[in-house]
């Protein structure tokens, strides 16, 4: 099962429903995922800083690990969201950051970076999880979000979707992908490292490396058509949009949606039925085996 | 003429209600309000009611139909009419994957697209589709028609047994032991007799369409078919 959600708002005047919206879907797809739920809000932007999403092992580890940062860097400030912090660095500092946290805060996982983009996830009931990080809160230009019925890896935070593929970029799965040992193994010979024994982290490992070596996005994702094996749909974030590639038979649902002031997505229309301006909004299932994206 | 809202009423209530009408009932004529897309809607009838959903269905929308009329005003999920036993179902909008899957009997009748799958294992069931259907439909059909106004994915008619397939605009490619057949008089007929019980009086020639079926060489495992598999 899992369910997927993502909402990519096109009026700016709806910008601040972003999170209640997103919020309201993510609760619809309990059902397909009570295991565990996470999104990515592509908020505000600073040029010049990066925010990372930061997860502690509680909301007291991830509160010390902030004390810490602001004292080793008096330039970072840093909001905290339960378990979670996103802390807003000098673009210039994040290579000292990085090797900073690895050598003071072991415990300290980063969710994601970039310009815009912050991750949230944890394990529990969709409806839960959003209010812990006050999601109905949020705003952006656009977001994603799934919920997780477990059945390749343990039902873990770390196993938890969205998984960050790269700066301002992230990746959540609906399905299960039969290689993905194979993949993991082949990935680590070119160096890559993968926390989990999750497929989708292998997925994003993969988008990643095949980005490193030269690729867009979306030939990445045309590429991953031969060498990821088994069902999925995928929905991509990215800084300006998102994308979604279902496979080639089409095994896991999609249904979108489409109107003036927004594009969505759904594992399910219900996802979609409390939208506003449903009713007009142009709807159909993307087709296998093909990449969709939305920009602005 | 009992009117239900599915924003007040629960699906629950509202699939007992209809379980337990008995076949003789006069409470036949149906309105379900604000389905949003909610899964199981009038599933399992078995009594010649006339059910109207105004609105977007989830899956299994009228599943193991008996007698009954299902008129859905909006697109359907998964599996609309899926073990279809006899009546009629109507989606004036669009069908996801696997319409009609596994029907045994009845009519189904999508005024949109169907999606990937439509027919799949259809084993009885009529289905009409106006638009066009996705890839693997009438996979491993056994018996039934499905007839398509437009045009048909990958793969059609993959592993089919003895339904019978009638595509007017072009199909993508066909499945395994899947063939184009001669449309002799008894298939114009018999597309014919099928359209006028969907509703489609005279307006449409089966003479326009091209028929398919089972090339009957996968019937038993052969090991020089190995590669068709």
């Amino acid at each position: 099962m899992c369910g997927i959600v993502g909402l990519f708002i096109k009026d700016p005047a709806l910008e601040p429903e972003l999170g209640r919206l997103t919020a309201g879907m993510l609760e619809t797809m309990t059902g397909r995922g009570p295991d565990s739920a996470g999104f990515a809000v592509y908020g505000a932007g600073t040029d010049g800083r990066t925010k990372v999403t930061l997860r502690g092992t509680s909301d007291d580890a991830i509160r010390d690990t902030v004390l810490k940062i602001e004292k080793a860097f008096p330039d970072a400030s840093a909001t905290l969201h339960d378990t979670h912090a996103v802390v807003s660095i000098a673009t210039g500092d994040s290579v000292r950051f990085d090797h900073w946290l690895t050598d003071e805060c072991e415990d300290t996982e980063v969710v994601g970076r970039g310009n815009r983009m912050e991750i949230f996830k944890e394990v529990g009931l969709p409806a839960d999880v959003a209010a812990r990080f006050g999601l109905a809160t949020m705003r952006g230009t656009h977001a994603i979000g799934h919920t997780r019925m477990a059945t390749e890896s343990a039902v873990t935070t770390d196993g938890a979707h969205p998984y960050s593929t790269g700066q301002d970029q992230c990746l959540v799965h609906n399905g299960s992908l039969s290689n993905h040992n194979n993949l993991r193994r082949e990935l680590r010979r070119e160096g890559m490292t993968f926390e989990t024994e999750n497929d989708t982290e292998v997925a994003a490992g993969y988008l990643t490396h095949r980005m490193h070596e030269g690729l867009s996005l979306g030939d990445a994702l045309e590429v991953g058509l031969n060498d990821l094996d088994g069902f999925y749909t995928f929905v991509v974030g990215t800084e300006n949009g998102f994308g979604v590639l279902r496979d080639g038979i089409a095994c896991k649902p999609a249904v979108m949606a489409e109107t003036d002031q927004y594009v969505a997505f759904g594992s399910e229309y219900r996802v979609l039925a409390d939208l506003p301006g449903i009713g007009q909004a142009r709807i159909w299932e993307p087709e296998p085996a093909t990449v969709y994206f939305w920009e602005r | 003429m009992p009117d239900i809202d599915l924003g007040v009423t629960s699906l629950r209530e509202l699939n007992g209600a209809l379980h337990k009408l008995p076949k003789d009932t006069n409470e036949t004529h149906w309105v379900i309000e604000n389905p949003a897309g909610q899964h199981a809607i009038a599933a399992g009838l078995d009594a010649p009611l006339n059910v109207e959903i105004n609105g977007p269905v989830g899956y299994y929308c009228a599943g193991m139909n008996k007698l009954a009329t299902v008129q859905i005003h909006g697109n359907a999920g998964v599996g609309v009419a899926e073990n279809m036993m006899s009546g009629f179902v109507h989606v004036s909008g669009d069908a996801s994957q696997a319409a009609g899957a596994t029907g045994r009997g009845g009519l189904l009748r999508i005024d949109g697209n169907a999606s990937s799958r439509c027919g799949i294992s259809m084993k009885g069931i009529d289905i009409v589709v106006k638009g066009s259907v996705g890839h693997m439909s009438a996979f491993m059909a056994q018996a039934g028609h499905l007839i398509v106004f437009g045009d048909a994915g990958d793969a059609l008619g993959d592993s089919i047994y003895e339904a019978q397939l009638f595509v007017r605009g072009d199909v993508k490619s066909l499945g395994a032991d899947c063939i184009e057949k001669e449309m002799r008089d008894e298939h114009k007929t018999a597309v014919h007799d099928i359209l006028a019980k969907a509703g489609f009086n005279g307006d449409v020639d089966p003479s326009e369409f091209k028929r398919y079926g089972s090339a009957r060489q996968l019937y038993n495992f052969n090991v020089d078919h190995a590669g068709e598999y």
